[in-house]
This record gives C-alpha cells, sequence and structure tokens, in this order.
C-alpha cells in the first residue's frame, strides 16, 4: 500500500471527500455561462498569420513534383512550408513511450497515402490570401492503386500505403504481424461444444465531430520559447510531440490549454501544433492554425473502422467453453493511436466471461483512409458490441434468458483470466441483477442469488493446456527504438536538405533532455 | 481591399469600425471588436454557435454579412449579464448543468434568450424547437432544455 504523506499538503484540502449525493458547483461553469471561458482561437495577438494547409485529392499517389512558384508570389503570403522544411518530417504519436516506428511526415514528401494528406503548408496575412495561394500551388500526382479495406490489404500483391510497414500491418513484438492471445485449447473446446456459432461484424468510422474544430496559435516569446495555445486534449504529449518534431529540447514550448471545446479522443493528435509552431519559427509572428469543418469533419482522425470474427462453442447448459476471435483494426494510412487499440482489446478478450479456451488474433491494418484515432473507449467499445451481440445469439440459440446467461458466463473473484491474471472485484453478476431488476425483467430466484464473490476459483482458476505454436519464419523485422539522448534518428526517408532560411534555433539542449521528455510523458516531476 | 463603414449597437453601445467587403459579422465580432462570445464551429450556419440577437432576432452571425447590420442592434452572450447579476438564463444553466465543454453554450443561451423574450412560458416542445439549429455533442440536450424551462418560469417550478 502506497503511502501518502499527507502532513506536507495538510493545508491544502481536508480529506472529506463526501460528496455523493450533495450538489457541487463546476469551477469552469461561470465562464462557460458568461461566455468568457477562454479557447484556444479566443486569443487575439499582434500581426497574427494565418496558416492553412493543401491537402492531397488522393487517396495514394506518388508527389512527382510541387510547384510553389506561384503561390508565393500570391497577395499576403509570408512563407511556404514544405516537407523539408520540417526537422524531424517523420514521426509516430506513441514514440514518446518507445511504442512503433516513426511513420508519418508533417507534409507528405514523396507520396500521399490518404485523401486529405497534408502536402504544403502557407502562411498568409489572411485564411482568404491562404486559401488563394493554396489554390495556386501546382502539385503533378501519380495515381497509384488504392487499398481501402482491410483484408484486401492484407492479400497478396496488395498496394504498399506505408513503407514503414511494408506487409500493410503494424509489427508487434519485433516479429507478429498482429497481437496473439492463446489461453486454452479452442479447436479442442469447439469438439467438445454441443453448438458452435460464426458471425461477422463490421464497424464504421465515426467522427468526434466536436463543435470546436481542432487548432492551434503558437506566438514567439521573448528568451527563444514559443507560446502556444492549443485545443489539444494532451497538453504535454502534444508539447513532447512538438519537441522531437521541431527538433528542440521540450522547454522551448509553453503550451497553453485546458479550455477544449469538445474533445472525445479526436484531440489527442498534435495535428496542427506543430506546423503552427513551424510557422511562428519561420516568420518571427504568431501564426493561428485553425481547421475549417470540412476538414474537421474529412480529415480530422476518427474512430477507426472494426471488422470482427467470432466462432464461439457453447454447450447445453449455457456454458461458453470455446471463443476465438479473428479481428482487422483500420488504422489509415498511419499508426497514430490504432496500434494501442490492438493491445488494449486483446487484453479485454474474451470480455467479462469466464471461458477456458480463448483465441485472439488482432490486427492492426494500413489502409489508404484516414488515419484513425482515440474516441471513448477505443479497442473495446466495437468489440464489447460484437461480443454482446454474440451473447444474445448464442443465449437464443441454447434457450436461455440473454440476461441468466451473462451471470451463467460471467466471470467472478478467483478466475482465471484469458491473460493470464485473476479476476478480482469482480460485479458484472450484480450489474445484470440490478439492470434487470430497473428494467423489471424477471430472472429467476436462483439467478437472484448469484454473486461475483462467490464460487469463483478452483477449476475456474486453472490455465488449460495451451498448445504451442510455431514460430513465426523469417528474419525479424527489427522495431525502431526511438532514442531520447539526441542521436541522429535512423529515418527511412532521405535526410532533407536544409531549409532555408532556419528557424531560428534555442540553445543547444542539456544532456537531461532526454530524461525530462519522458517524465512529462508519464506526469512525474522533475527534480 | 475595399472597406466598408459600419455603425452599430453592440450589446447597448453604439461601435464604428470599417469591415473588408465580404466580412461575416462573426468574424467582424471576434476580430474587429473583440468580443469572443460568438464561437466558429461551421462556418456554415449547422452549428449555431455563433448564434447572436439582431434587433431581438435570432440570426447566425457566421452566414450574416456584417455590413447588413449597418444601424441595427446586435446583442451576444456578453451582453445578457445585467452588471455583475446573470440573467436568469445564465443561473439556470450553472445550477442544471446545462454546459459541459462550453464552447455551444454562448449560441445555445442566446436561442433560449430569443425563444424567452417572445415567448416568456414555452411548453417543452417550444423549447426543443427553439435550440434544434444549435449543436451540442457533450450534455445530450436534456440538463439544457430543463434549464430553459427552469429559467422561464422564474425558479418557482423545477421541470
Amino acid at each position: 500500500m502506497l503511502e501518502l504523506r499527507k502532513d506536507i499538503f495538510a493545508d491544502e484540502r481536508d480529506d472529506n471527500l463526501k460528496e455523493i449525493g450533495r450538489g457541487t458547483q463546476r469551477q469552469d461553469m461561470l465562464g462557460h455561462v458568461t461566455g468568457t471561458s477562454t479557447y484556444f482561437d479566443d486569443h487575439k495577438l499582434q500581426g497574427m498569420l494565418h496558416l492553412k494547409v493543401l491537402r492531397s485529392p488522393h487517396a495514394h499517389a506518388r508527389l512527382r513534383r510541387i510547384d510553389t512558384m506561384e503561390a508565393e508570389r500570391s497577395a499576403g503570403v509570408r512563407r511556404i512550408i514544405r516537407g523539408a522544411d520540417v526537422p524531424r518530417n517523420l514521426n509516430t504519436l506513441l514514440s514518446l513511450i518507445n511504442f512503433g516506428k516513426d511513420d508519418e511526415p508533417s507534409l507528405a514528401v514523396d507520396k500521399v497515402r490518404y485523401k486529405g494528406e497534408p502536402i504544403v503548408a502557407v502562411v498568409a496575412d489572411s485564411p482568404r490570401e491562404a486559401y488563394e495561394a493554396i489554390a495556386k500551388v501546382r502539385v503533378d500526382y501519380e495515381p497509384l492503386p488504392a487499398v481501402f479495406d482491410v483484408e484486401g490489404a492484407l492479400k497478396p500483391g496488395a498496394p504498399v500505403v506505408n513503407e514503414t510497414y511494408p506487409k500493410n500491418t503494424f509489427v508487434y513484438h519485433d516479429v507478429y504481424d498482429h497481437q496473439k492471445l492463446r489461453f486454452g485449447d479452442v479447436e479442442r473446446g469447439f469438439a467438445e461444444a454441443d453448438h458452435v456459432l460464426e458471425q461477422h461484424y463490421q464497424m464504421s468510422p465515426i467522427e468526434h465531430a466536436p463543435t470546436e474544430t481542432n487548432g492551434s496559435i503558437a506566438a514567439p516569446d521573448t528568451n527563444g520559447r514559443y507560446v502556444v495555445y492549443t485545443s489539444t486534449q494532451a497538453l504535454f504529449f502534444s508539447l513532447d510531440t512538438c519537441a522531437k518534431i521541431l527538433d528542440v529540447p521540450s522547454n522551448t514550448f509553453h503550451f497553453i490549454g485546458g479550455t477544449v471545446g469538445g474533445g472525445f479522443g479526436g484531440k489527442v493528435d498534435t495535428l496542427t501544433e506543430p506546423l503552427a509552431i513551424l510557422g511562428a519559427m519561420l516568420t518571427g509572428r504568431p501564426v493561428r492554425y485553425q481547421l475549417g469543418r470540412e476538414e474537421e469533419m474529412q480529415f480530422g482522425s476518427p474512430r477507426g473502422a472494426e471488422r470482427i470474427y467470432i466462432k464461439d462453442g457453447v454447450m447445453r447448459d449455457g456454458r461458453i467453453v470455446a471463443r476465438k476471435i479473428r479481428a482487422y483494426f483500420d488504422s489509415g494510412a498511419y499508426t497514430r493511436l490504432s496500434s494501442y487499440a490492438v493491445v488494449k482489446c486483446v487484453a479485454h478478450l474474451p470480455g467479462p466471461y469466464t471461458i477456458p479456451n480463448v483465441h485472439g488474433d488482432v490486427y492492426c491494418v494500413f489502409t489508404n483512409r484516414t488515419p484513425a484515432t482515440a474516441m471513448r473507449g477505443f479497442g473495446v467499445t466495437a468489440m464489447d458490441f460484437a461480443l454482446e451481440c454474440q451473447m444474445d445469439k448464442l443465449a437464443h440459440l441454447v434457450g436461455i434468458d440473454p440476461m441468466e446467461f451473462r451471470i451463467l458466463n460471467a466471470y467472478r473473484d478467483g478466475d482465471m483470466k484469458a491473460h493470464r491474471r485473476e479476476a478480482k472485484n469482480t460485479a458484472l453478476i450484480e450489474c445484470v441483477q440490478v439492470a434487470a431488476e430497473k428494467a423489471k425483467w424477471p430472472l429467476r430466484e436462483e439467478m437472484r442469488r448469484m454473486s461475483s464473490r462467490k464460487d469463483g476459483g478452483g477449476s475456474r482458476a486453472a490455465v488449460s493446456p495451451t498448445p504451442l505454436e510455431p514460430a513465426p519464419q523469417g528474419a525479424a523485422v527489427s522495431q525502431q527504438r526511438t532514442t531520447y539522448d539526441r542521436a541522429p534518428p535512423a529515418t527511412i526517408q532521405p535526410p532533407p536538405p536544409t531549409p532555408t532560411p532556419s528557424p531560428p534555433r534555442p540553445p543547444a539542449p542539456s544532456p537531461s533532455h532526454g530524461a525530462t521528455r519522458f517524465s512529462s510523458v508519464f506526469g512525474t516531476r522533475r527534480r | 481591399m475595399t472597406k466598408t463603414a459600419l455603425q452599430f449597437r453592440h450589446n447597448g453601445r453604439d461601435v464604428a469600425l470599417f469591415v473588408d467587403g465580404g466580412v461575416n459579422l462573426l468574424v467582424a465580432l471576434r476580430e474587429s471588436i473583440g468580443d469572443m462570445t460568438p464561437k466558429f464551429g461551421c462556418g456554415q450556419g449547422g452549428c449555431g454557435a455563433c448564434s447572436v440577437l439582431i434587433d431581438g432576432e435570432l440570426h447566425l452571425s457566421c452566414l450574416t454579412l456584417a455590413e447588413t447590420v449597418n444601424g441595427r442592434a446586435v446583442e451576444t452572450l456578453d451582453g445578457l449579464k445585467d452588471g455583475p447579476n446573470l440573467h436568469p438564463l445564465q443561473r439556470a444553466f450553472m445550477e442544471q448543468f446545462a454546459a459541459q465543454c462550453g464552447y455551444c453554450t454562448p449560441g445555445m443561451l442566446m436561442a433560449a434568450k430569443a425563444l424567452l423574450d417572445r415567448n416568456p412560458s414555452p411548453s417543452r416542445a417550444e423549447v426543443i424547437e427553439a435550440i434544434s439549429g444549435n449543436i451540442c455533442r457533450c450534455t445530450g440536450y436534456e440538463p439544457i432544455i430543463n434549464a430553459v424551462l427552469a429559467a422561464a418560469s422564474g425558479g418557482r417550478a423545477r421541470a
């Protein structure tokens, strides 16, 4: 048990937290009802410029030539930014926690991989002048075959979406093209089952549609730093991402946020800050980059679509004896957070039920669709929808009331979960009992008496014998680990030419820089 | 770019400014006057976050050319309070948890004010109709409807 030194904070608050059942006013409500809550776009800065990006009209195309000559001469244009101007034009969000390879440029260089991918940014005196200049950028595209289907992307000969992952799948544990879960022997379970039910579920992408679109304003501060007002949901995550992309120490930035006009997961991708800051570095002026509504709806990352196959073996008495799941997460053209969603999903299998044989294969697949991201329980929400549909169908199949069917199969304290952790503090049975009562749904007395705290463990705590599988063939794909020691990154791209003029560089970072950056990811305080 | 001279009443105060041709009222209010209470949500008249009153009538400021309000009276959320005292709608929104992220709130309050100004005791259906042009993505409308009804009845009967 962690001991808290409460004496240190004795004057800050008392420990009387008995707030349930009492009305408490939210601290930000007065600001909301008087319109004085300050969102990122409510900052009016002297001499502010406006950044807009040219987006790809193709889902997949090679960029043969980008001609910005006419755009540069367009009225009000202060600066055109191309991929070569971005110090580290390749990143993946979770590199901050050493997960995955850098695969996404801030501005496309050689190829565009989804419709709407940014190619060139224009910084101008007004949004209108920025748009007018964008219309004058000439891009010579060579359209490439595109793939929009998760299983199509895995077929031999499918177009390679993202060269960082040539098999169109994220790579787990350096070798696997998917995340696996093996617990017991599902094939034996199916052989013993009275019924086997196979179903397939397809989700659609969902746009978060926050009322405030994604955006940020970056402004040069004195002392070589930059102040960034942002709509981000993940302030320090965005700050560290910008430090990496712009190749400066994270203390170069003062991020101000927290008042977000709706997020729901759609504001964690650091979509606008790197270019806004780079614009401010290159022009020496405050730069505002806000997505329009069409950009937000069409190109802001959505909840990813998932395709899920479930095969269940169930006994006549209602016990589920085997569950096999194969699922494909549509990550779109880049990883962003889908790799993590897959891990979360697999840890959640087979749902809150005790099933002795579970087999899961979940793929994070790259397609030429808009990159997907976080949204409200992502990784679990869609899988749960599929699992609970499946539970209703299984209950119907064996002729058992669906509520009682869930109580029968619910995990209980002491049971072994498929990822080999003991189930503790379980409460599914109680949840179903309360839900049934509220819905006036009749449960048999026997079911009303069941408890999550009784009859768990014992044989239910065992890990059934799990057959070994042959190790994957072929040489291990080496996972790129992002270093924090300022060593030159290993990129798959040729080094970009030196931008002219180069952005003003703050003083060289101290050796402790990496530790600082890492600590802010985990929220620990630097000493 | 050609500038147009413009004069109107903003929350009871006369203002005069020059605006670029084609500029909408939302931009004029936010950037020229510095009234940040109307919000940009879509620029297409789809979300209602920019709602203001023009001569007492509800309008979407993002679809209103700034020059068309010359000589007229524009009210925004910034003018809803009476000095330090909150308007009954503002109090009701606070008490009924009728805002979460707060971004739709300025438009929502102006739509509600437009309703109560012409109909002091609306039915639930009339409240729903009145805020039907305002999108909220967080709270789910129910607390907002209840807050408007509570403000309408002066807090005597909670909806």
